[in-house]
């Protein structure tokens, strides 16, 4: 009886954290209805920071592009206004509600000339499992979100090469630049990155890329990202378990 | 008259003060460069070379290859290179070693970027000397390599890299904007393509393609989408449609000019084209390559040198196969207003040298920047992609006109509209133009393209754009580019210095006094001699 009330409590606890993490602002957008929204239409969402990518200053305008993403979906926050202060205080899990419009760029949709306020509350996603999703049409409604990929080959880099990275798309770049890498599931093989703005040459994922051999087995962590097709922006790489 | 020692034993100490001081001031402390006599080959020296690629591989490899070539001619000097794919980085990077006295030796740059160099006084090295240089000039007779003569180096585009009455940068690459145009397409619409495209047809044109069936699909590609006139950099959009329509941009001197009643109609043809889906533009919607090769746009407007990306059998793409749709190509020069007289810009890198306290490290420099000229680079280099040679030497060379000559033999090294894209520029060198070069010119640049953007954007989220849009749209980009700040105060070679520091201002003050006591002593010892 005892361990039954534990549970009940214990489902509870987590039902009523999730619905309050939930909880949406008056005139803030669901997931689903920002999904629904049309392109170039402005939306209001609140959403929480999951890794940032770059700030950069231009013209005196600092802007930060980030992964976002609550219970239901992510949001892709590009060239944000945020001062360096603001993007300092923009840690993993924050909660922002965001006002922007929603814009698609080479297929990745994206909130573009935004502005934000921080508001309480905390959530951090867990990747989910999307291997079985790669070559589907269901695998875009899952488009930036954090995403694990689970037990695929490592292939060459180019045609004819046993490399298995290349510094930028066709090794025109150098150690800093993004690292491109081929993985394979079923007979169908992909383009990973690592973008070097998230993750530079000074981070594990980065190394752990450059150390990988054709025919190595790996498991991988990332933001589905797009670029004319799924393009994950790969965050953490290991030995498949 | 001991007295009198003692003070101008001070005013020395005080000028000698002010000299160090005001010397520092508004510099990086480097004198300016005198070519040397002779080239020190027995020391060894080490020169970094940012550059800029076009995310192509062949171009790093021809640059490492330069490299290696070169140090194999010049073994006591080691070049390292340092890749960049993007001007507005390196440029970034540059002003912010500019403040450190870290530039690199020699940088592939645009003039525009050069003038705010400049504002780091002695910065960037003047090339004239360097160029006559008997000995290390161009064709020198110390060069132990096969450079082209001064005279060699076409007119027009050196003439490119002069303002402030020096040339401060040779040109490396040129090229201009080619309009990429789905034939196919427009033939299937009823029309056919002039002899040199205009705007009006472009508009026409694209219009016509905005149709679409019952189900939503466009009736010319039967896809759900279809951008048919894409343009990739809109701040030479509308420089050139100016330019064109002889309307104000910018004086030599940089008096700005570009907020006037012609831009406002263009912004407002944008607005209507830009409404009715018939046009967009690369920041909005993404490379106009990867639309026109997927059949959901006719008229791409890029670089020559994007040129290997376009077209059906294009070797470079980033869309995948199943994407790709057949059609003719055609290579045209920009669309023009008239089309008697075309005009189009001249664009592509230049290289600039940067001064360092060491003449000896500035003339090597100098000779490898030199050695970027030669016909190995050049024509390895513009065979990459719609660039031409810079020189007459290797535009003439056996090699570059073969190269020319095979067009279309496969789809790599000459791939038909890589190839006509070269050739459309070679054949209108006379019909470029570049902008008036000074400090505050990328601003002014990047405010004219900022203004298609925002208004092409605009119109896409259902806003109104009209007299009084345009109005605040003028003034959001004269405070946003701060180009009520730019202009001849700024020019190449006068840099704008800021107020005096209070240090100097003292110093001034104490050196009058000085002066005028020493006045004072002197008078009053004539006074008591006439006594």
């Amino acid at each position: 009886m005892k361990k039954l009330l534990a549970v009940m409590m214990a489902a509870l606890i987590l039902i009523c954290g999730v619905a309050m993490a939930e909880e949406k602002s008056e005139g803030v957008m669901t997931y689903a209805e920002y999904a629904a929204a049309e392109l170039d239409s402005e939306v209001t969402i609140e959403t929480y920071v999951q890794a940032k990518q770059s700030w950069w200053e231009d013209n005196g305008q600092g802007l930060a592009t980030i992964y976002t993403q609550d219970q239901d979906g992510a949001y892709f926050l590009y060239n944000l206004p945020c001062t360096a202060e603001e993007y300092e205080q923009l840690a993993v899990g924050t909660k922002i509600r965001v006002t922007g419009y929603k814009s698609e760029w080479a297929g990745e949709v994206e909130i573009v000339d935004a502005t934000f306020e921080i508001l309480e509350g905390s959530y951090v996603a867990e990747p989910l499992d999307v291997t079985a999703l790669l070559g589907t049409d269901e695998l875009i409604s899952h488009q930036n979100e954090l995403v694990s990929f689970k037990g695929m080959t490592v292939e060459p880099a180019a045609e004819g090469s046993d490399a298995a990275f290349l510094y930028s798309w066709d090794g025109s770049g150098e150690d800093g630049s993004d690292l491109y890498f081929n993985v394979s599931l079923n007979g169908e093989t992909y383009t990973f990155t690592v973008e070097s703005y998230l993750c530079d040459n000074t981070t594990d994922v980065y190394a752990a890329v450059k150390a990988l051999k054709v025919g190595d087995v790996i498991d991988m962590e990332g933001f589905l990202y797009w670029y004319e097709g799924v393009n994950p922006h790969i965050t953490a790489v290991k030995a498949a378990e | 008259m001991k007295m009198l020692c003692k003070g101008l034993a001070f005013f020395l100490l005080l000028a000698c003060m002010a000299a160090a001081l005001t010397g520092c001031h508004g510099s990086n402390g480097l004198q300016s460069f005198s070519v040397p006599d002779e080239f020190d080959d027995s020391r060894a020296y080490e020169i970094t070379f940012w550059a800029k690629n076009d995310t192509n591989k062949a171009q790093t490899l021809i640059y490492e290859q330069a490299i290696a070539d070169f140090q194999a001619l010049y073994p006591n000097i080691t070049v390292n290179l340092r890749l960049y794919t993007d001007y507005g980085k390196i440029y970034n990077d540059v002003i912010t070693n500019i403040a450190t006295n870290t530039t690199p030796n020699v940088c592939i740059t645009y003039p525009d970027h050069i003038a705010t160099y400049l504002t780091g006084s002695n910065c960037v090295v003047p090339l004239d000397a360097l160029f006559t240089d008997e000995k290390y000039g161009l064709s020198g007779s110390e060069v132990r390599f096969d450079s082209p003569a001064l005279e060699e180096i076409i007119p027009q585009f050196l003439k490119e890299c002069a303002f402030g009455g020096h040339h401060y940068a040779i040109p490396y690459m040129r090229s201009t904007e080619a309009c990429y145009v789905n034939k196919t397409y427009v033939e299937t619409l009823g029309y056919e393509l002039p002899e040199t495209l205009t705007w009006d047809f472009v508009w026409e044109v694209s219009e016509a393609a905005t149709a679409r069936d019952a189900d939503g699909n466009y009736r010319i590609n039967g896809q759900k989408v279809m951008i048919p006139f894409i343009y990739k950099s809109t701040d030479n959009m509308m420089i050139q449609m100016l330019r064109q329509l002889n309307a104000g941009y910018s004086t030599e001197d940089g008096d700005i000019l570009l907020f006037n009643d012609t831009t406002r109609e263009l912004l407002n043809t944008v607005a209507e084209h830009a409404g009715t889906g018939a046009f967009s533009t690369f920041k909005i919607s993404s490379y106009p390559a990867n639309f026109l090769n997927a059949g959901q746009c006719i008229f791409a407007v890029d670089s020559t040198a994007g040129a290997t990306w376009m077209g059906t059998d294009a070797p470079l793409s980033d869309i995948s196969e199943d994407k790709l749709v057949e059609f003719e190509t055609a290579v045209m020069t920009i669309p023009q207003f008239d089309p008697e007289h075309p005009q189009m810009i001249s664009q592509g890198p230049s290289v600039c040298v940067f001064n360092k306290d060491d003449p000896q490290e500035v003339l090597a420099s100098w000779l490898f920047a030199q050695y970027l000229l030669t016909n190995d680079v050049q024509i390895a280099y513009s065979s990459t992609e719609g660039y031409v040679p810079v020189t007459s030497k290797a535009q003439n060379s056996a090699e570059y006109l073969d190269y020319l000559s095979r067009i279309g033999e496969d789809n790599a090294e000459h791939y038909e509209v890589k190839i006509k894209a070269a050739s459309l520029l070679l054949d209108n060198i006379g019909n470029t133009f570049v902008t008036p070069v000074f400090n505050g010119s990328t601003s002014l640049r990047d405010a004219a393209g900022q203004m298609i953007e925002e208004v092409t954007k605009s119109v896409r989220r259902k806003k109104v754009v009209d007299d009084a849009f345009i109005d605040a749209l003028y003034s959001d980009m004269n405070a946003l580019y701060r180009l009520d700040q730019t202009g001849s105060a700024g020019a190449a070679g006068k840099a704008e210095l800021g107020p005096m520091p209070q240090t100097s201002v003292i110093l001034l003050c104490a050196l009058g006094g000085t002066w005028i006591l020493i006045a004072l002593y002197a008078a009053l010892n004539v006074l008591r001699r006439k006594k």
